[in-house]
């Protein structure tokens, strides 16, 4: 039962229709923007995130390059309109500490020691915010950073796990992490089998716990192989004109 | 551990995907790499599989200097007796003024930008990739030196070995159907100079960035070759 007594799962069914552990419509496409090195576009239902990716390049100021490897500066901003109520354009506490979380999301795959002295800008913008964003933003950032052909050790997938009324669902969206019990953001690299970002709001119980992670890998499973179409999708769909 | 690839040549891959595992050698480091005996790709990219030798062709990519390359670089800015130049890298390079100009300057009497000013185009060497990564630009050779004339391409530096092609013979082709002089440089850009027409030298352009959009479909050659017969045809080239 949801706090304002609204009932968010009946009869098996989530308030949008989903089963339980169904994701929602997902659809990725990369090199969307031209200026940037790699770019990604990334929809999870209503959740909407384009990611740029720059370099290696020059760092901007000379103080924060590493002599062994290459930064990883990055900055999740969700737009003024992508929200019910108009967002302040300036950086919130809760974006600095998302930006931290999806680059520490990112830093274990990228393969920075081979550029040192350099630095690979990500730039995560939030177009519309119906829950999941961050793990939609690692998903579309990974996908950048694939795109701009910087090496990785694998692509990153994220996907949030809830419980809401009692059961625990696949890719909550707003309504169900504003009304629910508890809600996880995963993020792993399937290939390598390890995970890269894990978070929890609300209790669950250690079996719900393992119920909830077993889900998530599921679930991003299902998400990584959308990711690896896309990638190759760019070049499959190349016609030879004659 | 028995040696195993798990990938057909050519086949077109994504970071993250096995490629094969036990004893294989790899032959491009920086878009494989292997963990517990298995080998990854880091990159999307075409598989290249020959015997026991793994690699993976980047379709997507950045230039990254190499001692002993030839790049086409800009000037972006002038000192007292050295230039920074653009070579489309992580790092901008240094192009000294006593090598261009292969005796001693006197910085009193002469300005740099009298020699090379900001925008100025120069076909170099990368002579040397520094343990500080300050990578420096000869311009000694035949060949070298600033650019006056021509077209300057830019492409995708993962690109370059297609218009080069095996042993050159892209890069010939080109040539022996335009009559143009093209100068290749490993970090994407393309100089196409002395051509005999305005029209070969927009043929050779678009059959460059032909090139560069179809890198990764194979019978890339026998296809810019019939583009290029096509195109001088619709532009009336063979009357003359």
């Amino acid at each position: 039962m949801g706090k304002v007594g609204m009932k968010l799962i009946e009869s098996g069914l989530r308030h949008d229709g989903r089963k339980l552990d169904e994701l929602r419509p997902i659809s990725m496409s990369v090199g969307v923007l031209k200026n940037a090195n790699g770019s990604a576009l990334v929809e999870y239902g209503r959740t909407k995130v384009i990611a740029a990716v720059y370099g290696p390049r020059e760092p901007q100021t000379r103080y924060m390059l590493l002599p062994n490897r290459a930064v990883i500066r990055c900055r999740y901003h969700m737009a003024s309109f992508s929200t019910h109520d108009r967002k302040s354009p300036t950086l919130s506490r809760r974006e600095i500490e998302l930006s931290k979380v999806v680059r520490e999301a990112l830093e274990p795959v990228v393969l920075s020691e081979l550029y040192p002295r350099t630095s690979i800008d990500i730039f995560i913008e939030v177009i519309n915010a119906d829950g999941g964003t961050r793990t939609a933003s690692v998903t579309a950032a990974s996908l950048a950073l694939a795109d701009a052909g910087i090496p990785m050790k694998d692509l990153v997938a994220g996907v949030a796990v809830g419980k809401v009324d009692g059961f625990l669902v696949l890719d909550v969206d707003e309504l169900e992490d504003m009304y629910g019990e508890a809600d996880m953001p995963v993020a792993m690299a399937p290939s390598l089998r390890q995970i890269t970002l894990l978070q929890l709001n609300g209790v669950l119980t250690p079996d719900e716990f393992t119920q909830a992670f077993e889900l998530a890998k599921k679930g991003i499973e299902a998400i990584y192989s959308v990711e690896r179409e896309t990638l190759k999708k760019k070049y499959l769909d190349v016609k030879v004109e004659d | 551990m028995e040696a195993s690839i798990h990938v057909q040549n050519r086949e077109l891959v994504t970071p993250g995907q096995i490629l094969g595992s036990g004893k294989l050698t790899i032959s491009t480091p920086t878009t494989v790499y292997s963990v517990g005996g298995k080998y990854y790709s880091a990159v999307v990219g075409l598989a290249d599989v020959e015997g026991e030798k793994i690699g993976v062709i980047p379709l997507e990519g950045f230039y990254y200097p190499k001692v002993g390359d030839l790049v086409i670089g800009v000037v972006t800015s002038v000192g007292t007796n050295s230039w920074e130049i653009d070579i489309k890298a992580p790092y901008h390079a240094v192009l000294y003024a006593s090598d261009f100009l292969n005796r001693p300057l006197n910085p009193a009497r002469e300005s740099l930008s009298d020699y090379l000013d900001i925008g100025d185009v120069i076909v170099a060497k990368v002579e040397n990739v520094g343990r500080g990564r300050v990578t420096t630009l000869t311009v000694k050779g035949k060949g070298f030196g600033k650019v006056s004339k021509g077209s300057l391409v830019e492409i995708d530096s993962a690109k370059i070995p297609r218009v080069i092609g095996k042993k050159g013979s892209m890069l010939q082709l080109l040539m022996n159907e335009s009559k143009c002089e093209i100068t290749v440089a490993q970090n994407g850009r393309i100089l196409v100079n002395n051509c005999p027409n305005k029209d070969s030298e927009e043929v050779v352009i678009m059959a460059i960035k032909k090139i560069e959009k179809e890198a990764h479909i194979p019978g890339l050659t026998d296809r810019i070759k019939d583009f290029i017969i096509k195109e001088k045809v619709r532009r009336g080239m063979f009357s003359g």
